[in-house]
């Protein structure tokens, strides 16, 4: 019997390292450890034995069910590693091909550039203004200082609708509506939208484009506070290092008046095809809101004061991004518009 | 404005300062320089010749041998103008010289002959034909007799010279004259301005014996001055007063229409020369014109004129339209001996207006539309009567006929200096204000802490307080104010609910996969209304310049299907384009068309497209609803939104989806049509426009917090069998109103028509998920409810697979 069982040990062990996976170890085990298992089979046969030969048999047979556990359970840590590590090989992945892509369109150039210009000055205090683009003549001309046949209005072409009624050649219009709104009490706006000029559009010219006005009206507000206001929106759009200069101008609706012009960001101010050579750039016109605009829009011009500015979006937008034709912005290639999906600070 | 530094200098002393350093500080002090121009464009070697003779050239017809005396030497030069003559003083350009245009000047032969330099044309010295006298436009310019042979010609032709020219604002119409330049550089630099002395001798005879005049329309013209001179000897002008004129860009003609010219330019005010043996009646008339009155203008033009048109007439017919431009009928010619010179101020609106009719603009309207100075009419006038004299032997007849009821008094502005610096955010001192006013000449006197200003009459735009606190400012420097914020009440910014919902949107679509495009508003007759959601009232232009940009849309598709054409035309594989914008309906009572804000988008092409991952499709149908139901979920619209099968002209019938909220369509989602796919050049094309205006101002739910189940869903399954025709929607309506609170969500899972399925039927599979908050649901609870789903099922007439 003693031989018996060190026969089955020695063929259990054998097996076990013959198998190759985690069933046939299972079956080796049931084969010899099951309850019709070859070791269970001796021990069955016990009783024959005389009582001196039991325990040491017995002992012997603990010994070798423990001893053939053990060697399963070796050979099933290492089948289960391998069956790992085939597992790892068959899910592995070429790392360099690339992702599933996400599909991600972005904003149009130009309203990048006003939503800045609008988280800027909100950060100022400034509220966001809109109105119609369809216009009446009052509002566009009339209320902005400029009553019909001021010699003015040569300035800018206008798609009459009625003679009445015309597509808004600026944003100020907003100017007068927000002042009729705001019924007499201090505010500030900036208010960015499309406006239309009878132009044959061509590289620099378009019959629609967008402005941003802004606006302050209030107790004291002074020609200084226009220049550090314009100071803020420069460094702000053009780098921190850009220096402003005004120079002055004519518009009907504000008096004086200024054209900015910044430190040119290209060649830092020592002359450059951008700035055609001069170190300075024209960027907008501005100044401190006319007495008569003042009282039409029911402030008393004593009492209150106020400055405005106007800004050409595509002009901020074609030096900023140095687009070179006026046109890209309407055509919507999308070898244009996705050229602007980067995150800028 | 062109400027002649030239000239400018015989009125203010500028030889210190270099034209660009002028042009910088004019820049700065509020006139734009738009550039400085040197006259003499860098050329050398150009001096005076004498033709000493000239014979055909054997070898050319056109061609002339000239042997020409240009002080150093007598050369022999090939000239192929046809009005080179012996005795003639030319202008030659020597071998080396350069010219504008880059040409070089060299010996040649020209056909077998020595050339030894070049005999000039002005146009070759880069001055603009236009302004050539016509007697040179077709050949070399003949100097005078006494120019002297290898002498400068660019100096006597006045070439040594640079020109400013003045952008000048519309506010700034003082600066349309010599003077008035004169003033404000006068002013920059701080420095005095002469004027010209005027001093003549008139004749016994007196003018009022000669002319009568009579204004109907003193309210058009105010003021009207009539001189007379005799014994004018019509001829070309001196050469200096020609070259003035070419510098300032107007053709010299004869010396009494170059002196009205010169002193147009001078001092801004515009003249006119009557040749007084034509105007016939020794009288002048001025009125409005009789509608449909004809006149034909100095430039062979005839004009058919309009009843507020303001003429000067002989008492017969007309014979100028006044400020505007002369009548042929009048007009001074060689053989003119006598003028009636005309001096008056035009009302500048009645000048705008009739030049703007008649589609003429003058060098005259030009000025009389901003307002000519009430206080310089005469004293212009006088001025020409003495060059008259001088440059044209003229005699002046005694007196003025004059009819004059226009107000000259100068503006008054008292402010305070405090208020200036208050304004500016400044500290100014008094005395510097008070220097800079009278640098520009302003009579100001400081009383009683006020400051007293009496503005000439030449600076009309300088009517308010605001302005005198433009010219102090400007003249003291803009550099010098400080950077402040406005100070006071604290403001709080920010967007509006609309506004800041309108930015989720374009985050949304953009994070969808779309681009943002911006197209135009105005499109043409025919697109204004296609695809749109609402047809009302167009908006037309009165004028459009085109019919392509004449209507504004009432749907923003068309051009964004426009530009995915474009798009596709140009290699893309996928088009995504999402815009914002409004469309313009009917009309308000403001006499406005209501501006509604819509978003539409256009996708087409392919949508995934991860090709070796074997994962390809093209964007459909339910790429464009899929994208919709996020953009409302997202708004949280979702419940209140339902979708129905629609129709719309340009869409394809069996795919365009009506999007309902609460009942009322605020938009659509569709597939285009096969023949529209066709005309725009498309493939599978999906479009949608929604009424952003009615989605952002619908009250939307905000974030409703639930605590996380904890308790589990059950999930059970239901498939049934229908006519192919009914709607999905439909089925899932039913299932959602089966009386059952457990049912959280219904979700298709599965549509199936062909085997199995009886023709003309499909199956639709739906999983349910059922769920208390409170506890665990038991078997027989879940089976109840979706017994009362199935039951509800069946009644519609669904089978249950």
């Amino acid at each position: 019997m003693e031989q018996q069982l060190k026969q089955i040990e020695q063929e259990a062990i054998a097996e076990i390292a013959a198998c190759t996976d985690l069933k046939e170890l299972n079956d080796v085990r049931v084969k010899y450890l099951g309850k019709k298992g070859s070791i269970t089979e001796v021990l069955k046969g016990m009783g024959k034995l005389s009582p001196e030969e039991r325990p040491k048999i017995g002992a012997l047979a603990n010994t070798v069910r423990e001893k053939v556990t053990q060697e399963l359970e070796q050979r099933a840590k290492v089948l289960e590693q391998q069956q790992i590590q085939e597992q790892l090989e068959k899910e592995s992945v070429d790392v360099t091909l690339p992702g599933r892509k996400v599909r991600t369109g972005n904003r149009h150039p130009l309203t990048r550039v006003v939503e800045e210009l609008e988280d800027l000055f909100i950060s100022m205090g400034y509220e966001v203004a809109e109105g119609p683009e369809v216009e009446t003549d009052y509002y566009n001309f009339e209320a902005l200082n400029l009553p019909k046949g001021h010699p003015a209005r040569d300035m800018q072409d206008t798609f009459y609708i009625t003679e009445e009624t015309l597509l808004r050649t600026h944003t100020s219009p907003v100017q007068a509506r927000t002042m009729l709104a705001k019924k007499g009490k201090p505010f500030r706006i900036i208010c960015p939208g499309k406006v239309y000029r009878r132009d044959t559009d061509d590289a620099t010219h378009s019959h629609q484009f967008m402005q941003i006005e802004g606006l302050v009206v209030g107790e004291n507000i002074r020609m200084s506070d226009l220049k550090g206001t314009l100071d803020k929106l420069a460094k702000r759009m053009f780098g921190e290092d850009r220096e402003i200069r005004l120079r002055p101008s004519f518009f009907p609706f504000t008096e004086p008046s200024v054209e900015m012009d910044i430190s040119c960001f290209r060649c830092g101010g020592n002359g450059c095809n951008v700035c055609k050579h001069t170190g300075w750039i024209e960027i907008l016109g501005a100044g401190m809101v006319h007495p008569n605009v003042l009282q039409m829009g029911g402030y008393d011009p004593k009492k209150f004061s106020g400055f405005a500015f106007g800004i050409g979006v595509e002009r901020i937008a074609m030096l900023k991004y140095g687009v070179e034709d006026i046109r890209n912005f309407y055509i919507d290639d999308i070898r244009f518009l996705s050229q602007f999906r980067r995150a800028e600070g | 404005m062109l400027v002649s530094l030239k000239w400018l200098q015989e009125y203010v002393d500028i030889e210190d300062i270099s034209p660009e350093e002028l042009a910088e500080k004019i820049t700065r002090a509020g006139i734009e320089v738009d550039s400085v121009i040197d006259r003499s464009q860098g050329m050398t070697n150009i001096v005076v010749g004498h033709v000493l003779s000239k014979e055909k050239h054997p070898d050319a017809d056109k061609l002339s041998i000239c042997k020409v005396d240009v002080g150093t030497d007598v050369r022999q030069i090939i000239c192929g103008a046809p009005n080179v003559e012996a005795g003639q003083k030319v202008i030659v350009a020597l071998p080396g010289a350069k010219l504008p245009g880059g040409i070089k000047i060299k010996k040649a032969k020209m056909r077998g002959q020595e050339s030894n330099g070049m005999i000039c044309s002005l146009q070759e010295l880069g001055i603009e034909g236009r302004v050539v006298p016509k007697a040179f436009a077709d050949g070399i310019y003949v100097l005078p007799d006494d120019a002297v042979p290898g002498s400068d010609a660019l100096e006597l032709i006045g070439l040594r010279d640079t020109v400013l020219e003045l952008d000048l604002t519309p506010n700034r119409s003082d600066a349309l004259s010599m003077l008035g330049v004169a003033y404000e550089v006068g002013a920059i630099l701080s420095r005095d301005v002469n004027f010209p002395e005027i001093k003549y001798e008139t004749s016994k005879e007196k003018a009022e014996d000669y002319i009568k005049v009579r204004v109907d329309a003193t309210k058009e013209n105010p003021l009207y001055a009539a001189k007379v001179i005799k014994n004018v000897k019509v001829a070309e002008s001196p050469l200096w007063l020609q070259h003035y004129l070419m510098a300032a860009g107007i053709r010299p003609h004869n010396n009494v229409v170059d002196i009205t010219n010169f002193v147009l330019l001078e001092y801004g005010q515009p003249l006119h020369a009557f040749d007084y043996d034509s105007l016939g009646t020794g009288e002048i008339v001025v009125r409005l014109a009789k509608e449909g009155e004809k006149i034909v203008t100095l430039d062979d033009q005839e004009r058919t004129l309009k009843s507020h048109h303001l003429v000067i007439t002989n008492g017969n017919e007309p014979v100028a339209v006044a400020g505007v431009m002369g009548g042929a009928n009048s007009e001074v010619t060689e053989d003119t001996t006598t003028v009636v010179l005309e001096a008056a101020y035009f009302e500048g609106l009645s000048v705008r207006t009739t030049s703007k009719d008649l589609g003429l603009r003058s060098d005259s309207s030009v000025r009389f539309e901003k307002g000519v100075d009430p206080n310089r009419v005469l004293e212009a006038q006088e001025r020409a009567a003495q060059l008259l004299c001088e440059l044209a032997g003229g005699e002046v007849l005694e007196g003025t006929v004059l009819v004059d009821e226009l107000d000259k008094t100068p503006a008054r502005i008292v402010i305070s200096p405090d208020e200036i610096n208050a304004k500016l955010g400044m500290k100014i001192p008094l005395d510097d204000m008070i220097s800079i006013l009278q640098r520009l000449k302003f009579d100001v006197e400081a009383k009683r802490g006020l400051l007293v200003i009496d503005v000439p009459t030449r600076r009309q735009d300088i009517k308010i307080e605001e302005d005198i606190i433009e010219e102090i400012a400007r003249l003291y420097g803009y550099d010098e104010i400080p950077l402040t914020l406005p100070e006071g009440k604290m403001h709080i910014g920010g967007l509006t609910p609309y506004q800041q919902k309108r930015r989720i949107v374009r985050n949304f679509l953009e994070g969808a996969g779309l681009y943002q495009a911006i197209t135009y508003s105005l499109t043409s007759e025919e697109w204004s209304q296609k695809f749109a959601l609402k047809k009302e009232e167009t908006t037309k232009l009165l004028m459009p310049m085109s019919e392509e940009r004449s209507t504004l849309r009432q749907s923003l598709i068309p051009h964004l299907l426009e530009a995915a054409s474009y798009n596709l035309a140009r290699q893309a594989d996928s088009v995504a384009l999402y815009e914002i914008g409004s469309v313009f309906l009917g009309k308000t009572e403001e006499g406005l068309p209501f501006e509604e804000e819509h978003v539409a988008f256009v996708i087409t092409g392919k949508w995934v497209d991860d090709a070796w991952l074997g994962d390809k499709r093209n964007a459909d149908f339910f790429t464009a609803k899929g994208i919709v139901e996020g953009l409302l979920e997202k708004l949280g619209l979702t419940e209140r939104i339902t979708y129905e099968k629609g129709t719309m002209e340009g869409l394809h019938p069996g795919q365009t989806a009506n999007i309902l909220l609460d009942g009322e369509r605020v938009g659509i989602i569709g597939g285009l049509h096969p023949s529209e796919r066709k005309e725009w050049d498309l493939k599978e094309t999906y479009v949608v426009e929604l009424n952003l205006h009615a989605l952002l101002r619908a009250e939307a739910k905000g974030v409703e917090y639930d605590p996380v189940p904890r308790f589990p869903l059950v999930t059970r399954d239901v498939a049934v069998e229908v006519d192919r025709t009914v709607p999905a929607g439909e089925l899932e309506a039913i299932i959602l109103n089966s009386g059952t609170k457990l049912l959280k969500a219904v979700k298709v899972f599965d549509v199936y028509e062909g085997e199995n399925i009886e023709a003309g039927k499909k199956s639709v599979a739906f999983t349910l998920t059922y769920f208390d908050p409170e506890r665990t649901l038991t078997d027989e609870e879940v089976a109840n409810a979706h017994d009362k789903v199935l039951n509800a099922l069946k009644a519609a007439g669904a089978a249950i697979r």
